[in-house]
């Protein structure tokens, strides 16, 4: 067994060694800019780039559809970007609106238009979305079409039911007041998919996947805000008494009302805390297997030898975070939806049985 | 910051997500869960009863096979009692039949022993008769003694006669 893997990291170093040698000869003078390389896989792009063969990009074009101020709604793909301004607009470069569309008002200066074009992380919302729904329709399905008291689940519903139950019985069931959890737990479920499809496509390398959207601000900050309207639009009286009112010697909340200012501040640091954890994890999850990727590439200027080394190196490096990426992908999605539900249960908590609270 | 054009669409995609899914998704799958789950609680609840019905009913069956030994005890003790019975009833009666046969026996015994006697009687009386007669036919001659002999004699004689008659 050991000797097996021994054969396989041997051949790997011998062929990943190979390209290095290659192209540390003939272009070993080429300055590598790390910093954008990282921030261009990480964000937001109009099309969705797959490789680089040769000096021809690939890339999948996406429709732009903005509307300028001046000249209304302008729609068409973003292929046509690529050989300078079309329709007045053009991707900034450098500024306050790098790499976004932008256009040039009356006075010359650089607006943007309100931009709602379905870019990479868009698209590979939808493409989540889709198989998500896909799949869990399909699992729906399934027990519809079957007597669930008479036949064991089988295909997708077969692997979609334990986590479902997992998730609905330990987490849902177990931090939501029992009447009330059948009605939270679809937000609660969908969520928890929602975030885990995302991840996991996150780790996936070519074009389905690969869009860092759950490391994406916006996307964290959406689903912290629907959690933040489950958690105060349903929320009990006591929950709010709780909060303008708590049960605090009367002089921390008379003449300043100080506790009852951290508590509503409280309000709105669960969901902040929850759409900077999401963002944080997966960002940094993808920083990381991105940077052992760009050591090989940093360190073909340094000679064949230790660029073969540190390929080996960085490739099993890499093989390790995307295990980790994997654990990271579940472990945060379980977080967020495990945190959702127990700030909608606090919302519902019943207050103390009368003496109790003395 | 966070992108307009991804909020916007961010928004509509998981709202559309969540629509279909709460709509058609999850709930009939945790509600066929939950439906499954009453079913393994409810057939696990029958099978302890069952079970109980069946401890009860072993109970039961040993029970009634403790009240037939019992029973089959008690029926040979009867039949034995029974059997005793007719037994000491038939002895009880060939004792009595017995008893009566022997009784009659005696009665005829008596009255054939008194036939018998009062037959041999009559003969002795003849005889006796007869004897005298021979005495007296030889010896007729004789002395006054024996004239009273025969005379004592015969009249022994007659009155036996009488008693015969």
């Amino acid at each position: 067994m050991k000797k097996w893997i021994r054969n396989i990291l041997a051949a790997a170093a011998v062929l990943l060694s190979v390209p290095a040698f290659a192209s540390g000869q003939s272009e070993g003078q080429e300055t590598l800019d790390v910093k954008t390389m990282l921030f261009e896989h990480i964000g937001d792009s109009y099309q969705w780039h797959i490789t680089r063969i040769g000096d021809r990009d690939i890339s999948v074009p996406l429709p732009v559809i903005v509307r300028s101020k001046a000249t209304g709604w302008h729609c068409f793909l973003s292929s046509r970007l690529e050989d300078g301004p079309y329709e007045g607009l053009y991707c900034a470069e450098g500024g306050k609106y790098d790499g976004k569309i932008v256009e040039k008002d009356a006075s010359g200066n650089e607006v943007r238009p309100f931009d709602i074009s379905i870019t990479k992380n868009v698209l590979g919302l939808m493409i989540n979305a889709v198989i998500l729904v896909v799949l869990v329709l399909c699992c729906s399905r399934w027990y519809r079409r079957h007597d669930v008291l008479k036949e064991a689940p089988g295909g997708v519903a077969a692997v979609l039911e334990p986590v479902i139950e997992m998730v609905n019985e330990d987490v849902i069931k177990g931090s939501i007041p029992e009447r009330l959890s059948s009605r939270f737990a679809p937000y609660l479920l969908t969520v928890f998919f929602f975030v885990l499809i995302n991840n996991l496509m996150g780790i996936v390398p070519i074009f389905p996947g690969g869009a860092n959207i759950t490391g994406n601000i916006a996307v964290t900050f959406v689903l912290a805000l629907f959690t933040f309207l489950a958690v105060n639009l349903f929320a009990n009286r006591h929950y709010w008494k709780d909060i303008f009112w708590p049960d605090v010697p009367w002089w921390l909340k008379v003449p300043v009302p100080l506790i009852p200012f951290t508590e509503f501040i409280g309000i709105f640091t669960k969901p902040f805390a929850l759409m900077i954890r999401l963002f944080a994890n997966i960002l940094a999850g993808h920083a990381i297997i991105l940077s052992f990727v760009f050591i090989i590439f940093i360190t073909v200027k340094m000679g064949p030898v230790l660029n073969g080394t540190m390929t080996v190196v960085s490739v099993l490096f890499g093989v390790f975070m995307d295990c980790i990426e994997l654990l990271v992908a579940f472990i945060q999605a379980y977080v967020f939806t495990m945190l959702s539900a127990v700030f909608i249960g606090l919302a519902h908590e019943e207050p103390e049985a009368e003496g109790s609270d003395k | 910051m966070p992108d307009s054009g991804l909020l916007f669409w961010m928004v509509l995609i998981f709202a559309i997500v969540f629509a279909i899914l709460a709509k058609w998704g999850f709930p009939v799958v945790t509600s066929m869960i939950d439906k499954r789950k009453e079913y393994i609680a409810h057939s696990l609840e029958l099978a302890k009863e069952a079970d109980d019905k069946m401890a009860n009913m072993m109970k039961e069956q040993a029970r009634i096979i403790a009240e037939a030994r019992s029973e089959q005890n008690r029926i040979l003790k009867e039949a034995a009692e029974a059997r005793n019975n007719i037994i000491r009833q038939a002895q009880d009666q060939a004792r009595d039949e017995a008893a009566k046969l022997i009784s009659e026996a005696k009665v005829q015994i008596q009255a054939e022993k008194e036939s018998a006697m009062s037959e041999i009687r009559s003969q002795v009386a003849m005889l006796s008769v007869n004897v005298a007669e021979k005495v007296i036919r030889r010896t007729l001659s004789a002395d006054r003694a024996q004239m009273d002999l025969i005379e004592k004699l015969v009249d022994e004689s007659s009155r036996i006669e009488k008693a015969n008659n």
